[in-house]
């Protein structure tokens, strides 16, 4: 059948394919209520598109009178782009040691045997649930005895130990899924396990570690209470402690350079959670991980 | 391989859960002489905890935060938009979703900023309600910092509710069609009963997040005006780091743990005692 004959014969079958269609009022209502709770949700966040490029902004949504300012007044502050760097290094530091070591423990935990190894995977989602609060004060103790405080590197230590148990929960049911025969294969073959690691699971398990590392990077990014603890000098001090000085100090002023500041202290994150969605969508998957 | 996992868990995390497990029975404080000639005092913590009058409200605050917002309000909305969506057309579950789930991934710290200025005097909020001079931060900070809360979190149960959704069987939910069950028994004994699993596991895991919220709600307001949205999570950083009482603010963090481990058996046992 040609081409032009094809398009000949698509109006009839069509007909016959798609009946009628009503517009249910069920439908209707479904779309109006959500676009209702879309309103509810994006109000407050307009606030920060706004006002970041309004001349004369205050507390409410307004048609802005536009201006690029407020983004070189807050690109041209020292203290902003310090701390740009300070949150980078500590969230980069944090997702480098997590994936890092959440790979390594991974993978023995999804492949051999290991005494008491579905103990260890309860204790390990239990202890991804226990409060920071509980932490604080013992942690604080321990790095003023170890002379860690104050140091955006040791403080990543923390929020990686803290990050762990989930990364290495996730990148274990990420292996779980890639067939062993593979590796079987590979150790037939001779090779050592490190080696099957590196060239065998670690390509397959990429979409894991993407979401991983991406995850746990998010987290850093925006910590807030730990570094809060742990850091003071205003050379380690990272975007989120940025946001929280600028609102007690000058924000009541210049609302359109928090809201510049804000608005590109979550930029990156957004960037990142949309890279990492496209390989996201089994992750929310958690029907099968407490069962009684 | 495990070894490097497991040091950094145990130096970060094991022995500071045991260590506090410690230090909530010393006298422990910031600075002074008890900052390194601390005491094991017993109970003294305990004792002092039920005499003291912000510890309580603190404790009732929490409850009624995380049964509010995240227990009633991020189950039922997450649920509620889990439902919908699957259902709406093209273009409004692309937009809904993804303006639910921006709010979810900005950082904290900007979530509380935009309702800071969503709920000030000349805010957005007030403009709405008609009453520009009115600060909702200060007239209904706990309805106002849960509302907060409920806005950035529900995309996590509204993404477990999804997930769940669409691992239900079809054959059950198209039988169940066929039959002529309504909607709303559809939902009911049809829906829901397949997604217990779901349901619990969401309740466990906000349950869980919810109670050691610090960000977003000290952002906003320090736990005040006065003591008004004064959490535990809040409470037990004023006492250990503002008021220098390490020992005693660490003993309140035990508690709230006790709380997380109540609020977990509820739920399993209510689980099981439906089966």
């Amino acid at each position: 059948m040609s081409a032009v004959q094809a398009r000949a014969a698509l109006p009839s079958r069509k007909l016959i394919v798609v009946p009628y269609r009503r517009v249910s009022l069920a439908a209707l209502s479904t779309n109006i209520v959500l676009i209702m709770l879309g309103g509810f949700f994006v109000l407050p966040m307009l606030w920060m598109l706004l006002a970041s490029v309004d001349s004369n902004p205050g507390w409410a949504i307004k048609l802005p009178s536009l201006t690029l300012a407020n983004f070189t007044d807050v690109l041209g502050t020292a203290g902003a782009l310090s701390s740009f760097r300070s949150s980078l290094i500590l969230a980069g530091t944090t997702t480098v040691v997590t994936t890092v070591l959440a790979m390594l423990a991974a993978y023995p935990l999804s492949r051999q045997h290991i005494p008491l190894k579905r103990s260890f995977m309860l204790v390990i989602l239990f202890a991804s649930g226990l409060p920071v609060s509980m932490l604080l004060v013992p942690v604080y103790q321990l790095y003023v005895t170890l002379g860690w405080l104050d140091s955006l590197y040791t403080t990543a230590l923390f929020l990686a130990a803290s990050s762990l148990p989930f990364a290495i929960w996730l990148l274990k049911n990420f292996i779980d899924a890639v067939p062993v025969e593979l590796e079987q294969a590979a150790a037939i073959d001779g090779a050592s396990t490190l080696r099957i690691l590196r060239q065998v699971v670690l390509p397959l398990t990429v979409p894991g570690i993407v979401v991983t590392s991406i995850y746990t990077f998010i987290n850093a990014w925006g910590a807030f209470l730990i570094p809060f603890v742990l850091t003071s000098s205003p050379d380690n001090q990272v975007g989120s402690i940025e946001i929280y000085n600028f609102m007690g100090s000058h924000g009541l002023f210049q609302f359109g350079d928090l809201a510049v500041f804000s608005l590109l202290f979550s930029l990156p994150v957004i960037v990142l959670y949309l890279v990492m969605s496209r390989y996201f969508s089994g992750a929310f998957n958690f029907s099968g991980a407490v069962r009684g | 391989m495990l070894a490097p996992a497991l040091a950094l868990l145990g130096l970060l995390f094991v022995f500071p859960v045991l260590y506090a497990g410690y230090l909530g029975f010393t006298n422990l404080e910031l600075v002074g002489s008890r900052s390194h000639d601390y005491t094991f005092t017993g109970m003294d913590n305990i004792v002092r905890m039920l005499g003291d009058y912000v510890f309580v409200k603190s404790s009732q605050l929490t409850i009624i935060f995380v049964v509010g917002s995240a227990i009633i309000g991020q189950s039922v909305l997450g649920m509620a938009l889990a439902l919908l969506l699957r259902r709406a057309v093209v273009p409004v579950r692309l937009v809904v979703g993804s303006i639910v789930i921006v709010a979810w991934v900005l950082p904290e710290v900007t979530a509380a900023l935009v309702w800071y200025a969503f709920s000030q005097a000349g805010g957005t909020l007030s403009i709405l309600l008609r009453n520009s001079t009115a600060n909702y931060l200060v007239l209904t900070p706990l309805l106002i910092v849960s509302l907060a809360n409920l806005w950035r979190n529900v995309a996590f149960s509204m993404l477990v509710f999804s997930a769940g959704l669409r691992n239900l069987p079809t054959e059950v939910l198209e039988a169940a069609e066929v039959e002529g069950a309504s909607t709303w028994r559809r939902y009911r004994l049809v829906i829901l009963p397949l997604m217990k699993q779901t349901i619990v596991t969401n309740l466990l895991l906000v349950t869980i997040l919810n109670l050691s919220e610090f960000t977003l709600i000290y952002v906003m307001t320090q736990g005040g005006p006065g003591i008004e949205t004064m959490t535990l999570p809040l409470y037990v950083y004023q006492e250990a780091f503002n008021f220098h009482q390490l020992g005693y603010g660490t003993a309140i963090s035990l508690v709230l743990v006790l709380f997380g481990a109540v609020f977990s058996l509820l739920f399993v046992r209510a689980a099981r005692n439906q089966v």
